[in-house]
C-alpha cells in the first residue's frame, strides 16, 4: 500500500480505493442463513427442530394432496381407486360444489344471479374500500343493495324499487325538514319513508301477477357460502354505522340517548350470540306484528347486526376516547357544529385508530356466521354437517369439506387483514 | 423583536366596544373560578393578560368563546349576548378566533385543508376561493410552501403559525391567543411573536393570555393582571411594569422578571 504515508501521523489520502464485492460469507443466501438460522447454537438447534416438524407434515400432508382422488361417485369408489395408499377423496368437492357455495335448494338454473351478485358486489365495494376512486362510483354502491336483493331472490322489480323509492323519500323529508331541526328531520324522514313503504306495498300487491322477469327464490332456499357471504357483508356494513351511532350516542350530553346505548352495548354484550340466534329463529317473530310473517334471514340479520354493533361500538368509543379533548375545542372555536364536527375532525381521527378493531370484529363476525347452522339455516357448514355427510355416497369424507370450508374462509379473512393494513399504511398522515 | 413597529399608543383604538364583560362568574362544581370579572375591550386594543398559574387567564378567554360555559353575570361579544342559545354561540365562534397553547392543528389534513375546512364548512365559501384566502393568510405568516405537508411534518413554530392562519381564514373581529408561545422552543418563540406583532398593526383587536413581558411592552396597550379569579389589576404596560401597585402584582412581576 503505497497510498498512506505510514511513518507519518499526518495522514492525506490520494487514490480512492475500488468498491469491491464483500466476502463470500457476507453476501446474499449465506449471510442471511448465517444470521437467522445459525446465528447461536441454540438457534442452530431450533432451526433444526423446526425443519423436522415440517418435514413430519409435508410427509403426511403432501401426498395425501398429491394422490388426492377428484373423480369419483362416492367415499367407496374413492377407497377403490386408492386401493389402500394414502389420499384424500376431493371428488367429494367436484361432486356437490354447487350445494357447498349455494345451498341444496337453489334452482340451479338461477345459479348466475348470486353470480352476478357476487360480481357486482366488488365494483360497489371498490370505491368504498379505495377512496382514490372516482365519488361517482358511490352511485352504484347506493344501488347494489336493492340490485343484489332482486338477483338473488328474485320475485316483482317493484319491491326493490319502492324500498330505494322509500329511501330517497325519506332522505329528502329529512333534508328538508333537517334545516328547521336535527329531530324533526330525522323523525320525518322516517315517517315519510315509512308512508312511502306501505302505499308501495299495496301497489306491489295490486300490480304484480305471477309472471315475473326473475323467479322468486325464498329466503329459506338460501344456503351455501353464499348464505355466509350474504350474511357476513350485509352485517358488517350495517354494523359499522350503528356502532359508530351507539359510539356517539353513549358520549352524548343527553341522558336518554345516552342511557338507551350504555344499557343497549352492556346487555348485548353480555349475551353469547348463539342465544340471540335462537331468539331469533323462534322468539323475535312474537315482536313482529302477527300478519307481517317477517323473514328468518332479515331476523338473523338483525341479531347478528346488533351483536357486532355494540362491539363495534366500543372499538369507535376507545378511539374517541384517544383523541385529544384539543381537537373538539379547535372545531368548537372555528364554529364547525356538532354533526360537521364529528364527520369531518372527530370521526375521520377516531375511526382511523380503531380500524384494527374494526377488522378484528368484521372477521369475526364473518366467522360466525357459521353458527346459523345451529338454527337449522344451510349455510356451508350446515351444509356439510346437514345433507352431504349424511348422504350415503359421502358419510365419513370429514377432512377434504372442512378443509375445503376453512379454505373458503381463511381467502376471505386473509383479504380483510390484508385491506386493513394497507388502508392503515394509507391513512398515516401523522408522520410522528 | 422588529425595529420598525409602532408604539403601542400610535395603534389606533377605536371607542366602538368589541368585548363587554360584565360581573361574570363561573364555578367548576363548587370551585368559584371566576369572581365578578368586569372588561370591557375596545376595537382595536390589544389586551395580554397574565397572573399566576391556576388564577384563571384561560378560563376566562375561553368563556368569551363559550369553549367554558359562565354561570352568572353577562358577556357581549360585538353587540351579541352569550346565552345558551346555540345560534348566538355560533354566531360568536365565527367572529372570534382563538389560538391555543398546543396548537390544536388538525392531524389528518393537510396544512391548506386545515385552512379552508371551516370558512367552506361554516361560511360556506367556495372551494376555489377558500383556498385562495388559505393561500393569502399562509403567505402573511410565512409558510405558503408548507401548504401541502401534514402538521405532523412541521416545526412547532411553524404549527403555531399555521394555526393562527387558520383562525384567520374564517375573518375573525377579535382574536383570543392563550399561551401561544409557551409550547415552543425559545428560537421558534420569536417567529410567532412577530406574526402576531404584525397582526396587532394591522388593528387586530387582542386579547392574549402570556408572559411574555417584551411582549406586552410592545404590542399591548392594557395589561391585565388575574389573581386568584379575580382582576387584580390593569393598567397601560409601562405603568404596570415600572409602577405596579397591588403587593400581588408587585410579588408575581418580581417573580417572573427576577431571575
Ligand atoms: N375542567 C375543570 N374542572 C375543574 N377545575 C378546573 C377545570 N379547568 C380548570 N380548573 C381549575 O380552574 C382554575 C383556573 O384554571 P385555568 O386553566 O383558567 O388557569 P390558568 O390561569 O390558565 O393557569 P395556567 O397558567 O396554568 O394555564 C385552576 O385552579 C384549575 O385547577
Ligand atoms: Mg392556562
Amino acid at each position: 500500500m503505497s497510498d498512506t504515508h505510514a511513518e507519518s501521523i499526518r495522514f492525506v489520502r490520494e487514490t480512492t480505493l475500488p468498491q469491491a464485492e464483500p466476502p463470500v460469507a457476507e453476501r446474499g443466501i449465506y449471510k442471511w442463513g448465517r444470521e437467522n438460522l445459525f446465528a447461536t447454537p441454540g438457534n442452530a438447534l431450533l432451526t433444526l427442530i423446526a425443519l423436522y416438524v415440517i418435514y413430519v407434515v409435508l410427509s403426511a400432508v403432501l401426498p395425501w394432496l398429491l394422490n388426492g382422488v377428484w373423480n369419483a361417485s362416492s367415499l367407496s369408489e374413492c377407497r377403490e381407486i386408492l386401493a389402500g395408499e394414502t389420499g384424500g377423496c376431493f371428488a367429494v368437492l367436484v361432486d356437490r360444489w354447487q350445494q357447498l357455495l349455494f345451498g341444496f335448494k337453489y334452482p340451479s338454473a338461477e345459479y348466475w344471479r348470486p353470480a352476478l351478485a357476487f360480481v357486482l358486489f366488488f365494483v360497489a365495494a371498490a370505491p368504498v374500500l379505495f377512496f382514490d376512486l372516482p365519488r361517482k362510483m358511490l352511485a352504484f354502491t347506493a344501488l347494489f343493495p336493492f340490485l343484489a336483493y332482486w338477483l338473488i331472490w328474485g320475485g316483482p322489480v317493484l319491491v326493490p324499487v319502492v324500498a330505494l323509492v322509500g329511501f330517497v323519500v325519506g332522505y329528502l323529508a329529512y333534508a328538508k325538514l333537517v334545516t328547521r331541526s336535527f329531530a324533526g328531520g330525522f323523525f320525518g324522514g322516517i315517517a315519510a319513508a315509512a308512508v312511502t313503504w306501505i302505499i308501495g306495498g299495496f301497489i306491489v300487491d295490486w300490480l304484480s301477477g305471477p309472471s315475473s322477469l326473475l323467479r322468486a327464490v325464498p329466503s329459506r332456499d338460501l344456503g351455501g357460502y353464499m348464505l355466509n357471504f350474504m350474511l357476513g357483508v350485509t352485517c358488517v356494513s350495517l354494523s359499522v354505522p350503528f356502532g359508530i351511532a351507539l359510539a356517539l350516542g353513549r358520549q352524548s350530553s343527553m341522558p336518554l340517548i345516552k342511557w338507551v346505548s350504555v344499557v343497549f352495548i352492556e346487555f348485548i354484550r353480555g349475551v353469547p350470540l348463539i342465544t340471540l340466534l335462537f331468539v331469533a329463529s323462534v322468539m323475535l317473530a312474537y315482536f313482529f306484528p302477527p300478519d307481517s310473517n317477517v323473514d328468518l334471514f332479515l331476523r338473523v340479520v338483525i341479531m347478528i347486526t346488533m351483536f357486532s354493533s355494540a362491539y363495534i361500538a366500543e372499538v369507535i368509543r376507545g378511539g374517541l376516547a384517544a383523541l385529544p379533548k384539543g381537537q373538539y375545542e379547535a372545531a368548537d372555536s372555528l364554529g364547525l357544529d356538532y354533526a360537521q364536527a364529528m364527520r369531518l375532525i372527530i370521526l375521520p381521527q377516531a375511526l382511523k385508530i380503531s380500524i384494527p378493531g374494526i377488522v378484528n370484529i368484521a372477521v369475526g363476525l364473518f366467522k360466525d356466521t357459521t353458527l346459523v347452522s345451529v338454527i337449522s339455516m344451510f349455510d356451508l357448514v350446515g351444509m356439510i354437517r346437514g345433507p352431504i355427510l349424511a348422504s350415503t355416497d359421502w358419510n365419513g369424507v370429514y377432512w377434504e369439506l372442512l378443509g375445503f370450508a376453512a379454505l373458503l374462509f381463511f381467502v376471505v379473512c386473509y383479504g380483510i387483514s390484508q385491506y386493513s393494513q394497507w388502508l392503515e399504511r394509507r391513512l398515516a398522515t401523522d408522520h410522528r | 423583536m422588529t425595529e420598525a413597529v409602532k408604539s403601542p399608543a400610535q395603534m389606533t383604538v377605536s371607542d366602538e366596544v368589541a368585548i363587554s364583560i360584565h360581573k361574570m362568574n363561573k364555578w367548576y362544581g363548587t370551585f368559584h373560578v371566576l369572581r365578578d370579572i368586569d372588561l370591557t375591550v375596545n376595537r382595536g386594543e390589544r389586551i395580554v393578560i397574565c397572573g399566576p398559574s391556576g388564577s384563571g387567564k384561560s378560563t376566562l378567554i375561553r368563556c368569551i368563546n363559550a369553549l367554558e360555559e359562565h354561570q352568572k353575570g353577562t358577556i357581549e361579544v360585538d353587540g351579541t349576548l352569550l346565552s345558551s342559545d346555540l345560534k348566538n354561540i355560533d354566531k360568536i365562534r365565527s367572529e372570534v378566533g382563538m389560538c391555543f397553547q398546543h396548537f390544536n392543528l388538525f392531524p389528518h389534513l393537510t396544512i391548506l385543508e386545515n385552512c379552508t375546512l371551516a370558512p367552506i364548512w361554516v361560511r360556506k365559501t367556495p372551494k376555489k376561493e377558500a383556498e385562495e384566502i388559505a393561500m393569502h393568510f399562509l403567505e402573511k405568516v410565512k409558510i405558503p410552501d408548507q401548504a401541502d405537508k401534514y402538521p405532523g411534518q412541521l416545526s412547532g413554530g411553524q404549527q403555531q403559525r399555521v394555526a393562527i392562519a387558520r383562525s384567520l381564514c374564517m375573518r375573525p373581529r377579535i382574536m383570543l391567543f392563550d399561551e401561544p408561545t409557551s409550547a415552543l422552543d425559545p428560537e421558534m418563540i420569536k417567529e410567532v411573536l412577530d406574526t402576531m406583532i404584525e397582526l396587532a398593526e394591522e388593528g387586530m383587536t387582542m386579547l392574549c393570555v402570556t408572559h411574555e413581558m417584551g411582549f406586552a411592552r410592545q404590542v399591548a396597550n392594557r395589561v391585565i393582571f388575574m389573581d386568584q379569579g379575580q382582576i387584580v389589576e390593569q393598567n397601560e404596560p409601562e405603568e404596570f411594569f415600572n409602577n405596579p401597585q397591588s403587593p400581588r402584582t408587585q410579588l408575581f412581576l418580581s417573580q417572573i422578571l427576577g431571575h
